[in-house]
């Protein structure tokens, strides 16, 4: 239906909260990435299935008039991501205001969940949530949810993801009914402005200073575009908004446009989020057909187009200039600045670019005022921040927490603590263009300015926990080979500067490191550090030079003693067989592909650490688990 | 010499963007998307239609990872090796496909053109590491051996 008026949008949604208010009982199935990869599709399709076979259930969708009162009347969505990744796929049954959470879903569990908790009101006991012996019956109940504080992710789970009616329902494009209706662009601007939100894609650079720079350009046509490049390993946050609310995201970019005079759009999206595109494309044509993409939006004059671009696999393009350079259809690097993307971004216009986190946060700020939120987080970083939690954690996945709260209360309360039982030994966080926070940082707030003080950066806000099986050393290598292959090699220091200290690395964790080594890596990577021409090349040494802050002790074992506290780097291992254990069957010496071991049948055998090529024949296959790793 | 047909789905794909160069890297995902890898006579014939050099075309091609002049096989999988994956051990899961399969660091696909072995840097499916993505279905907590499974699974489908 054309929704080309306030009066007709407003009609809409009455209609809309209606229908949702109509059902007795929502079957809420999670639609993430996570959850799809553990197979919540089909969920979904059982329970429809179910639904529909079953009788005393009429599906929603049947007209209103015909609803007989003794019916029950269910409706089955699929939500955007409900949090708890790892124990998916979940599901949530939904009566009014009770909400039941269901965990590790199986085909075989629907029939069960549909005549007990849809039908009747049981609850199916072994899918709750369980923590330490404790079940949890609603998703707030449970402490990692109900320790966040959730504005993007507002409605991520609990509507349905592909239906504008239910964003609509839930209150969605209110800001931009107000803003179009009761404000003026430079209000708009004010508002953000005055918000004080900061671009939550990594530098943390105030998002209404961007949008006022734009809006006084003299040039007429101008561009909104949206970073959902989301390429730092370990980070899923702006792919979870996207494909679990895109309306939010499509409404914050609206506003950005309206703000700053803006007619066309784009949104940047990896290409390995193929879910993310697929729902935008799927938001994009029902908002087209509604009337609230194209031509006078509402009847009014404001007008804005919006197009998705794929990402070709390139991390740089997550900076600004080479991601507008690959919308253009060039090779995605980044150009020497000034001239800035609001004086010169999209083909040489002015441009407002910002993540989609940035933008899912827009709407509620426009409608509930910037004094709201600044209520939330820190002076100078208000409102909240969405974080993946990964690694080697107890519970990991999606979480929105007010900016300013501590590391030790994301990874020990909402967390849960290091996963089973390990010791916390740091927490990457920024990925490759962060660092790493240890012991001493856990009460730091997190917020961008605090954060940067300990060398490490807010960034997109991925972090990874990581205990007493993580190799440091091993760490910094990873993330420097990972900057080292995306380095677009435009710049010498970061074509040339990362691969030096890449090969040093891996000399050091091949355990033919020298002492001089460490020096060589601090000065590569301050020249680097303020050298490089983007901020991608700027930042690629820091995980480098974070870890050699914090565990300088462990590059000085890696070189000095060739050992690997953490077991992890092949060639610092030493394979040795426990005469204890050992029956001297022989099995070992006959899978070692170089003669290492010998030895007496019947007796014990001998690896020669010397020969050994630590290739792990002799422990896979030992039978009476023999032969450990000496550190 | 590439088939007619292969002209004739390029020009349908080409009229889905529209002739400018911004055009470039859509077609080009398109054409990728299509036969699995971009044959080097359809790049050529994009630049010409859509007015662009030929070599910056290729420029472009060759800067972004996932456009390949190699023909890929039916089943590409992708292993992550995003930090999370990294933490939760995603490398054996790699050594034990290229081991099933007979490929290296250097050979990516199988000579029967059924598997392409690939590193992705993160699927966004972080909480469920390690993973892998088969095509672009994402499988969840791998292990060496469920790798190597869900590899003679797919061996079967294919037959």
């Amino acid at each position: 239906m054309m929704m080309d008026s306030k009066e007709k949008i407003l009609a809409v949604r009455e209609e809309e909260i209606q229908k949702l208010n109509a059902s007795d009982c929502r079957i809420l199935v999670c639609s993430g990435t996570g959850c799809i990869a553990t197979g919540s599709h089909k969920i979904y399709e059982k329970f429809m299935e179910l639904v529909q076979d079953t009788p005393g259930i009429e599906i929603e969708f049947a007209p209103h008039d015909s609803h007989d009162e003794k019916e029950e009347k269910v409706s089955v969505k699929k939500t955007g991501c409900q949090g708890v990744c790892e124990l998916g796929p979940l599901v949530r049954i939904q009566k009014k205001d009770k909400v039941i959470q269901y965990t590790k879903v199986q085909i075989e569990d629907c029939q069960e969940i549909l005549e007990r908790s849809v039908l009747e009101d049981e609850v199916v006991e072994r899918l709750l949530y369980k923590k330490k012996g404790k079940a949890y019956l609603g998703p707030d109940d449970i402490p990692f949810i109900a320790k966040q504080t959730r504005i993007a992710l507002k409605n991520c789970g609990k509507f349905d993801a592909e239906s504008m009616g239910e964003y609509l329902a839930s209150g969605g494009f209110g800001a931009i009914i107000k803003a179009l209706y009761e404000m003026t662009p430079e209000e708009v601007v004010d508002a953000v402005d005055k918000s004080g939100i900061r671009g939550r894609g990594g530098g943390g650079f105030p998002a209404g200073r961007k949008w006022k720079q734009v809006a006084r350009q003299p040039e007429k046509i101008r561009y909104v575009v949206c970073n959902g490049d989301e390429g730092d390993p370990g980070a899923f946050m702006d792919g979870s908004v996207m494909e679990g609310d895109p309306f939010r995201l499509i409404e914050g970019m609206m506003l950005a446009a309206y703000a700053v005079s803006a007619q066309n759009g784009y949104i940047y999206v990896r290409a390995e989020y193929p879910m993310s595109v697929a729902r935008l494309k799927h938001a994009i044509a029902c908002m087209e057909e509604a009337g609230l993409l194209g031509d006078h939006i509402l009847g009014t004059d404001f007008s804005f187009q919006l197009h998705i671009n794929r990402g070709a696999g390139a991390f740089v393009c997550g900076e600004g200039s080479a991601l507008t350079a690959s919308i253009e259809g060039n090779r995605g690097m980044p150009r020497v600045k000034p001239p800035r993307t609001v004086e010169k971004g999209l083909w040489e216009k002015p441009t407002v670019l910002n993540n989609v986190e940035t933008f899912a946060n827009i709407p509620e700020i426009i409608l509930n005022g910037p004094d709201w939120y600044r209520g939330i987080g820190t002076e100078s970083s208000p409102g909240t921040k969405t974080f993946s939690l990964t690694g080697a954690i107890e519970n990991t996945g999606l979480i929105e927490v007010p900016m300013g709260t501590t590391l030790r209360e994301i990874i020990f309360d909402i967390g849960g603590g290091v996963k089973e039982g390990g010791t916390f030994k740091a927490v990457q966080i920024g990925g490759p263009s962060g660092g790493c926070l240890t012991e001493k940082h856990l009460d730091v707030p997190l917020d961008f300015d605090s954060v940067k003080k300990y060398g490490a950066i807010v960034g997109s806000g991925g972090l990874v926990v990581m205990d007493e099986h993580t190799c440091m050393v091993e760490v910094a290598r990873f993330f420097m080979s990972f900057t080292q292959r995306e380095s677009c090699g435009k710049c010498v220091p970061c074509r040339e500067g990362t691969k030096r200290m890449l090969e040093i690395l891996e000399k050091i964790v091949a355990g033919e490191g020298e002492i001089e080594d460490i020096d060589r890596l601090k000065e590569l990577g301050e020249m680097v550090k303020s050298m490089a021409l983007c901020g991608l090349g700027k930042s690629a040494p820091l995980p480098v030079l974070s870890t050699l802050r914090e565990f300088m002790d462990e590059y000085v074992e890696h070189i000095q003693d060739k050992k690997c506290r953490a077991k992890v780097c092949q060639s610092l291992r030493r394979f040795m067989i426990n005469p204890e254990f050992c029956k001297g069957c022989g099995k070992c010496a006959k899978n070692c592909p170089v003669g290492a071991i010998t030895g007496v049948r019947k007796e014990f055998y001998h690896i020669d650490t010397s020969i050994c090529i630590k290739c792990n024949a002799c422990k896979d296959n030992c039978a009476f688990d023999a032969i450990y790793i000496e550190a | 010499m590439l088939d007619q047909s292969y002209y004739q789905m390029t020009d349908e794909i080409i009229g889905r963007y529209g002739k400018a160069p911004a055009s470039l890297i859509p077609i080009l995902q398109d054409i990728q998307e299509e036969y699995r890898y971009l044959p080097g006579e359809l790049l050529t014939y994009v630049a010409g239609e859509i007015g662009v050099k030929e070599a910056k075309a290729y420029s472009v091609a060759t800067f972004y990872e996932n456009f390949s002049f190699e023909q890929k096989g039916k089943y590409v999988i992708k292993v992550c090796d995003g930090t999370a994956c990294h933490v939760r051990k995603s490398a054996p899961v790699l050594e034990a496909l290229l081991k099933e399969l007979g490929l290296s660091k250097k050979k990516h696909t199988t000579d029967d053109m059924l598997f392409t072995v690939e590193t992705v840097s993160c699927l966004g499916a972080c909480g469920l590491a390690p993973t892998l993505m088969v095509n672009e279905e994402v499988h969840p907590t791998m292990t060496p051996e469920k790798a190597i499974e869900l590899i003679q699974e797919l061996r079967g489908e294919s037959r």
